[in-house]
């Protein structure tokens, strides 16, 4: 389902990355010009401590549904991650290394079984990972049933959330940045990369152009199962509460930012910096319309109409530039080309 | 692969093949209704009153909503779509009837019916009308909506909530009345489901249909108007989303801005469940209803067998995986024993 029509639409927005950058600079500035607090660094506080777990999940899963691939399992990893890091405590490991590697390597197993149902049974993702959100998140209350487990030593819930010295900005965003180096540089410099966005445009071209495309989509699950651990991890020690509910819905936030962010459901086109941004813009957002005392259902509105937009504007544009094109071609040779694909003919 | 899905789309055709093809897909609906059989038995051995009066009226009543939403869902996955606003069209739809009879309390049922079928199709349309216009991915639009719609009905119904006692008799009546054992609202949606079963079966609308899930590019070739049908899928999804509302807030009375929230995987997983492929092309409304009430009967037999009710939500999924596992098992069979046919002659 590669689109040509949208490498067009590129040329008309420059580049989708940059509206997104642009709209969260716009969103900041007139915040904090218009609204009052939105400037403070406590305001900023908040923001990254929101976006810290969206943005832990959104860099995987940028490059899951590059792939075109989905994993709609990660809210429930996150939660099933919760549960476990509170029932260790409640069995007395006073670890904390202990306590993330196992989540972790948890996080991992749980992302291996959805890698296994989609490349090893040859399973849709979006059916897979639509069942392991039921069964993972049925495992989480099946482990804790709806008691919360609250009681962590002050060191591990202020250890999360502390500020990076000198600031207000708490130091795991900086986990998040240099994991997102990582990601970007193998994701737009690298070989490994492009065969991302190669098997996304043509799973079978991909295969014959000798990449392995089942065992890199695999553990591509297992990574995406790894963070959304991580993301749980910090989830239950930021709000100090392991409940078997945590990060309910979650999925579809992370989701709706990947494709904000520029990224194709059908896979093989995006970009991580424009997913950051929108990671970032969501969030940001949202605090600034809390702090102007609108209600938290308009954002509700607003989040839903950004993600429309975000497919239907470029999508509209590219198809009116091409019947200019299409009427400017009239008269000269037949021009074959122009048809982008058999699909955008009616 | 190719070879099921353009066979199922054609069962005039009485070639060997296409035999096969749909013996296999009723052998997948009556594997839905064994389970269903199996579940229901081991529950009742467990525990007959399982099988009394009440517990047969309440089990029903619970899964005609998920039916219903199910039904509209299959026939738009079906097309290779999906719709995921169902959950909240359901919720603006129930809150909707509610303020509607609030403001006027001797409003005729029908009335209140029919204004929320025509709201669930409007938005219905908002939903066909982005994707069949601008030609974008209903996954993403219809995530889109389900926020929209959702922020709508909490806009308007900004934390009231509607009680029982606002609404007339004679609506929460039809929430709970039986005919012969049967609760009405399941008629409603049996009638539903014939309606919505025969036109796809029956209808040239219903085949194409299934030719376009199969492969929209070919269907467009060969001249079916896919961008109306999936217009009308959606607005079919959103109709029936619409009347699920009625029935939610004639079947509970009591109704705040979160009615449904959250349904819309449930629904999704019931579609699956009952065999309907989820790139489109094959199964049936009946297995999708189906699969909503094995979905439905599994919740309330788990307590039953003693089982802890926290457990439901993870069988659910076990369920699912499942289902899709075994479709595709089945699909592979199909496909070997069909290109074994055409190599023989």
């Amino acid at each position: 389902m590669a689109d040509p029509t949208a490498t067009r639409v590129r040329s008309v927005f420059g580049s989708w990355d940059a509206v997104v950058l642009l709209a969260l600079v716009l969103v900041a500035v007139v915040g904090a010009v218009t609204v009052d607090g939105a400037a403070s660094p406590r305001f900023w506080r908040f923001v990254t401590l929101e976006a810290i777990p969206i943005a832990l999940i959104a860099l995987p899963l940028t490059l899951v549904v590059i792939t075109g691939e989905i994993d709609l399992s990660v809210a429930s990893v996150l939660g099933l991650t919760c549960v476990t890091v509170g029932q260790l405590w409640l069995w007395g490991v006073t670890s904390l290394p202990l306590v993330i590697a196992v989540a972790v390597v948890l996080g991992a197993l749980l992302g291996a079984i959805n890698g296994l149902f989609v490349t090893g049974f040859g399973l849709p993702s979006l059916a897979v990972t639509i069942g392991t959100l039921a069964l993972y998140r049925g495992l989480a209350y099946v482990v804790l049933g709806d008691r919360a487990v609250a009681n962590y030593p002050q060191s591990w819930t202020t250890g999360a959330i502390r500020p990076i010295p000198g600031t207000v900005i708490p130091w795991m965003i900086l986990v998040v940045g240099a994991l997102a180096v990582v990601v970007g540089l193998v994701l737009h410099a690298t070989p490994i990369g492009r065969s991302l966005y190669a098997m996304g445009n043509n799973a079978e071209a991909a295969r014959f152009s000798g990449i392995s495309v089942g065992r890199t989509k695999f553990w591509l699950f297992v990574v995406t199962g790894a963070m959304s651990a991580l993301a749980g991890v910090f989830w239950t020690l930021r709000f100090a509460s392991a409940r078997a509910d945590n990060g309910t819905g979650l999925e579809l936030a992370v989701v709706a930012a990947v494709l904000l962010g520029g990224v194709s459901i059908f896979g093989g086109r995006g970009a991580l910096l424009g997913v950051l941004a929108a990671v970032a813009l969501l969030g940001t957002l949202r605090n600034v319309l809390q702090l102007a005392y609108v209600p938290a259902n308009t954002l509700t509105i607003v989040t839903g109409s950004l993600l429309i937009a975000s497919v239907v504007g470029p999508n509209l544009a590219g198809r009116a530039r091409e019947r200019l094109r299409r009427r400017r071609a009239i008269g000269g040779p037949p021009v074959t080309t122009a048809t982008p694909n058999p699909g955008e003919e009616t | 692969m190719t070879a099921v899905e353009a066979t199922t789309a054609r069962p005039a055709r009485t070639s060997g093949g296409a035999r096969l093809v749909n013996r296999v897909f009723l052998v997948r609906e009556l594997g839905i209704l064994l389970a269903l059989g199996l579940l229901v038995a081991v529950t009742a051995i467990a525990n007959p009153r399982f099988l009394g009066a009440q517990s047969i009226k309440d089990l029903l009543l619970g899964s005609t909503i998920l039916a219903i939403l199910a039904v509209g869902q299959a026939v738009v996955v079906i097309t290779r779509n999906v719709d995921l606003s169902v959950g909240s069209i359901l919720g603006l739809s129930a809150f909707a009837t509610g303020s509607l009879f609030v403001a006027s309390p001797g409003l005729p049922i029908p009335v209140a019916v029919l204004v929320g079928l025509v709201l669930g199709a409007i938005c219905g349309a908002v939903n066909g009308g982005l994707i069949a216009a601008a030609r974008v991915p209903a996954l993403v639009v219809t995530l889109g909506t389900l926020y929209v719609f959702r922020g709508i009905d909490y806009r308007w119904a900004g934390g009231r909530q509607i009680n029982a006692a606002d609404m007339p008799d004679g609506f929460l009546r039809l929430g709970n009345d039986t005919v012969l054992g049967i609760p009405l609202l399941t008629l409603v949606a049996v009638v539903v489901l014939v309606v919505a079963g025969f036109y796809l079966r029956s209808y040239r609308g219903g085949r194409e249909l299934y030719a376009i899930g199969s492969d929209p590019d070919a269907a467009r070739l060969s001249g079916i108007p896919v961008g109306r049908r999936v217009f009308f899928a959606f607005v079919a999804s959103g109709a029936l989303a619409g009347l699920a509302g009625v029935l939610h807030a004639a079947r509970f009375g009591t109704l705040d801005a979160n009615a449904g929230i959250n349904s819309e995987l449930n629904v999704v997983a019931a579609v699956v469940v009952g065999g309907v492929a989820i790139f489109g092309g094959s199964g049936s409304v009946y297995g999708a209803a189906l699969g909503a009430v094995l979905l439905t009967t599994i919740a309330s037999a788990l307590p039953v067998l003693g089982i802890n009710p926290f457990w439901q939500r993870a069988a659910v999924g076990a369920l699912i995986l499942a289902a899709i596992g075994l479709d595709r098992a089945l699909a592979i069979r199909v496909a070997r024993r069909l290109r074994g046919r055409s190599s023989h002659g």
